[in-house]
């Protein structure tokens, strides 16, 4: 689909405006500008130190930004806490995997949905009796396909499956955006691909904004490609845009091969 | 003139308090560890600089000597005990290190029992300067002034101006990164903490006439120095300086407008800063 | 994992030991039980902070010393007043310094943390020494114990040891059961998760300031009923009982018996109090008896240097086997 007739389609979700963000001297993310619709999934690459898991951070609210908007569902979000913006509606999953490590994975999930719980008799009941919770983590872990493994202890699963957990996190507060940073990193071969298959189904229902390095994911995924480098927009279009795009094949230094 | 005598003393108060804070802050910011000990090393010092002039009639030569042997002690317990808690977590350090107090203090109390007890100003600096036809300062106080600042400048100018204070910096940051380029770093280690402890114990030392050898002299003001540490930030030699002068102040003013609340002044100040700045004055967010 | 309370066969038998203790019959051994009983309620109260949720607090003493004072304060000086009245009013006082409290340390992180926590404590044991307030440095004589009336009737005389021994163990057990429950409800999972990971925890969208603040209040009211039996039984208060070296005695407790296990901060005042016990009984130690620091302090470095997840930690081995699983168990 060209890009100009996917600006007309979907709900804006998130949009984000002139975001910058300095350390020190150095502008990690310089004037930055993107949005996400529902049903869309828009990628964001780049080579290494391009500011994109900043960028996710300033999204989150990890990071506060120096300058710039953000903005959900028309709501100002810029300056608000992460646990707020999570309560909105926007989950975030993380690059370096941030699970519970000691809880099973259907305790990391019951917790994460608790988080929307409504608060009565919450200092004395058993949190283990609130079966609807659990079903939404149950539910969670299933769309991350990785129910089977419901009852074991976080830190004895595979990275693969500790990638899926983060996912499985994110989906059990019931957001309607997802932030992915790395979802794939060190995953092998066949853990991608089904991975990918997740991703792809949770894009039909929700706005999704992927940062990844697996290209073979990204366009296979992506609706929308947004290129940085050094902390600036260089480009953002359709996939067939960017992979024709010759300054972005410049900014991948000659690995051209690697976006075909 | 009476103001000039407050300010005096909150100047003097608040650059002992400095060299006190300072090997703490180095210590938790080059080690990473916390040590409640620190203070207990104040009172070796003190007691140390009261046994040997005592014994020798010269406060002179107690001091120095005082001070030479705390950094032995502080360098004994580094190797053996102090090093072992580099990677612990810092409930482990505060509970040992809370051992090591009681074991000090006992020590204390076997040795030279419970009693206060006076170190004698060498007659040399043992009178006061008059102000005006009431006031007068006297010149012990204005000694142990000028030999902080003496020891602070000279602090400043090791860890910004030499090899070793940039050793000690790049520790600071990484250790990693600091061994692989070349730095030994158990034995800098070893040597920052027998440093810092020397550095309490020879405030305890000068500050011995003034205040008198007590038991939990240390103790008191440890809690103190705690404070200068969370006001000027961990690791910050800047830091240090600017919060104990500004303690300094406060528990000078504290007395000044209510000498029963003057201990509570702290705690207010500290209070005041945690609302507007949790990190720390000198640290940036 | 090792389960946050006792198996259900190990709490009966101990409850049974603990019922039955007062039978041995002197008075000396008796008093020294409710000490412990009092003590590990304390212990409780911090391994909630500590263990739980990750927040070592070196100023819980101020909570314990600010609640012995209330009562201290406001008891008649020749008659008795009312539990009824004056525990709550304790209680609340320690749990409102907490909240206050609460609401400034909790805006720092690790050593901060640990540090603020005690100077705070030690700013209330200077109000408590220095102004006239509490009777300063010489404390306060409680000459008369509260009493315990039911519509005319004293169910309990706190005056007898035997009765004030059950009493504080019928606290014990409440507190005991109260945490246990917290711990298993909503509000205990998100404190372990905040233990864990916090940044994650916010991820998901915990607001964890209201629940640390939440956290470190219950700690404090419970620390507040330690404090008010342990000023019943002794009968005095002095600032010494906010001073920092009964923080560090019950953090010890805490870290001793095994943090994160209800049973290990019981177990920790168990074996802190007997050890000070025996390292100050002439009979036993002779000329050292007064110089028993000295061997407590070398006692916990030599003990935390070698057992890092302290005498609980060695339990841990055997109860792997036995523990008691709930149903649809959360470890």
């Amino acid at each position: 689909m060209p890009f100009s007739e996917l600006q007309m389609t979907g709900e804006v979700i998130l949009e984000a405006r002139a975001l910058r963000k300095n350390f020190g001297g150095l502008a990690a993310v310089d004037d930055v500008s993107l949005e996400v619709q529902r049903g869309v999934l828009h990628a964001v690459i780049g080579p290494n130190g391009a500011g994109k898991t900043t960028l996710i951070n300033l999204l989150s609210g990890d990071f506060l930004a120096n300058s710039g908007t953000i903005f959900y569902r028309g709501h100002d979000i810029t300056r608000l806490a992460p646990e707020k913006r999570s309560r909105m509606g926007v989950g975030r999953s993380y690059q370096k995997t941030n699970v519970f490590l000691g809880f099973t994975a259907l305790e990391n999930c019951r917790l994460a949905a608790q988080s929307r719980a409504p608060r009565p008799l919450h200092w004395w009941r058993d949190a283990m009796a609130d079966k609807a919770q659990i079903e939404k983590a149950r539910g969670a872990l299933a769309a991350a396909e990785l129910i089977q493994r419901c009852d074991e202890i976080a830190s004895t699963l595979s990275h693969g499956e500790q990638r899926q957990l983060e996912i499985a996190m994110c989906l059990a507060t019931e957001p309607e955006l997802l932030l992915l940073d790395e979802p794939l990193a060190g995953m092998g071969a066949e853990e991608s691909q089904r991975m990918i298959a997740v991703i792809a189904r949770l894009t039909a229902t929700h706005a999704v904004l992927l940062v990844e390095h697996d290209m073979d994911a990204v366009f296979q995924l992506a609706n929308v490609l947004t290129v940085m480098v050094n902390g600036k927009v260089l480009v953002t279009g359709a996939p067939d845009e960017i992979r024709a795009n010759r300054e972005v094949q410049n900014a991948y230094l000659g690995a051209a091969d690697s976006l075909r | 003139m009476f103001y000039l005598i407050q300010l005096l003393n909150a100047v003097q108060y608040g650059l002992l308090l400095f060299l006190l804070s300072s090997g703490l802050t180095l210590i938790f910011g080059i080690m990473g560890v916390i040590n409640l000990a620190h203070g207990s090393f104040y009172m070796v010092g003190a007691y140390l600089a009261y046994w040997l002039a005592k014994l020798t009639g010269n406060l002179w030569l107690a001091i120095p000597i005082g001070t030479v042997i705390t950094l032995g002690i502080g360098g004994l317990l580094e190797t053996t005990i102090i090093s072992r808690l580099y990677r612990r977590d810092h409930l482990y350090q505060v509970l040992i290190t809370f051992g090591l107090i009681l074991i000090f203090e006992e020590l204390r109390s076997i040795l030279f029992g419970n009693d206060v007890h006076g170190v004698t100003i060498p007659p040399a600096l043992n009178y006061s300067i008059p102000l005006t036809d009431t006031l007068s300062y006297p010149v012990y106080r204005l000694f142990v002034t000028g030999v902080c600042l003496v020891i602070a400048a000279l602090l400043y100018w090791v860890i910004y101006k030499t090899r070793i204070g940039m050793m000690i910096r790049a520790g600071n940051s990484n250790r990693e990164m600091a061994a692989s380029l070349g730095v030994n770093v158990p034995l800098l280690f070893a040597w920052v903490f027998a440093v810092g402890t020397a550095l309490a114990g020879f405030a305890g030392a000068v500050a011995a006439p003034i205040s008198s050898v007590f038991p939990g002299m240390g103790n008191q003001i440890l809690i103190i120095c705690f404070v200068v540490v969370v006001i000027g930030g961990i690791g910050s030699i800047n830091g240090a300086m600017i919060a104990s002068l500004a303690i300094g102040l406060a528990d000078t003013l504290g007395k000044v407008i209510a000498a029963e609340y003057s201990a509570i002044a702290v705690y207010l100040v500290m209070a005041l800063i945690l609302l507007w700045r949790p990190q720390g004055i000198a640290n940036r967010a | 994992m090792i389960p946050i309370t006792l198996p259900r066969p190990l709490l009966f038998i101990a409850l049974v030991l603990l019922a039955l203790f007062p039978l041995t019959g002197s008075t000396f051994y008796i008093q020294l039980g409710a000490k412990i009983l009092i003590m590990a309620i304390f212990a409780l109260s911090l391994d909630l902070l500590v263990g739980h949720t990750g927040l070592v607090s070196f100023g819980h003493a101020a909570y314990f010393g600010l609640a012995a004072y209330t009562l201290a304060l406001i008891s008649p000086k020749y008659e008795a007043a009312t539990v009824w009245l004056t525990l709550p009013l304790a209680m609340g006082i320690a749990a409102f310094a907490a909240l206050v409290i609460g609401f400034f340390v909790l805006r720092t992180t690790g050593v901060y943390f640990i540090m603020v926590t005690l100077a705070f404590a030690q700013m209330l044991y200077s109000v408590f020494h220095d102004t006239p307030l509490g009777g300063g440095s010489d404390g306060i004589y409680i000459y008369v114990r509260p009493e315990l009336t039911i519509a005319g009737l004293k169910p309990l005389d706190l005056e007898s040891p035997v009765q004030f021994y059950y009493l504080v163990l019928i606290f014990l057990i409440v507190v005991y059961g109260l945490l246990k429950r917290l711990l298993h409800a909503p509000f205990g999972r998100a404190l372990a998760g905040i233990h864990l990971n916090e940044q994650r925890m916010r991820s998901i969208g915990f607001p964890i300031f209201g629940y640390k603040l939440g956290a470190f209040v219950i700690a404090g009211a419970l620390a507040g009923i330690a404090g008010y039996l342990a000023a019943c039984q002794f009968g005095f208060v002095n600032p010494d009982i906010l001073a920092w070296q009964q923080s560090g005695t019950v953090l010890m407790m805490v870290i001793l018996g095994g943090m994160g296990r209800l049973h290990g901060a019981v177990l920790g005042a168990l074996t802190y109090v007997l050890l000070q016990e025996i390292l100050s009984a002439p009979a036993i130690v002779g000329a050292f008896a007064t110089h028993w620091q000295l061997a407590m302090g070398s006692l916990i470095v030599v003990i935390v240097l070698m057992f890092p997840r302290g005498i609980g930690g060695i339990f841990d081995v055997a109860l792997r086997r036995y523990s008691y699983r709930h149903p649809n168990a959360i470890q």
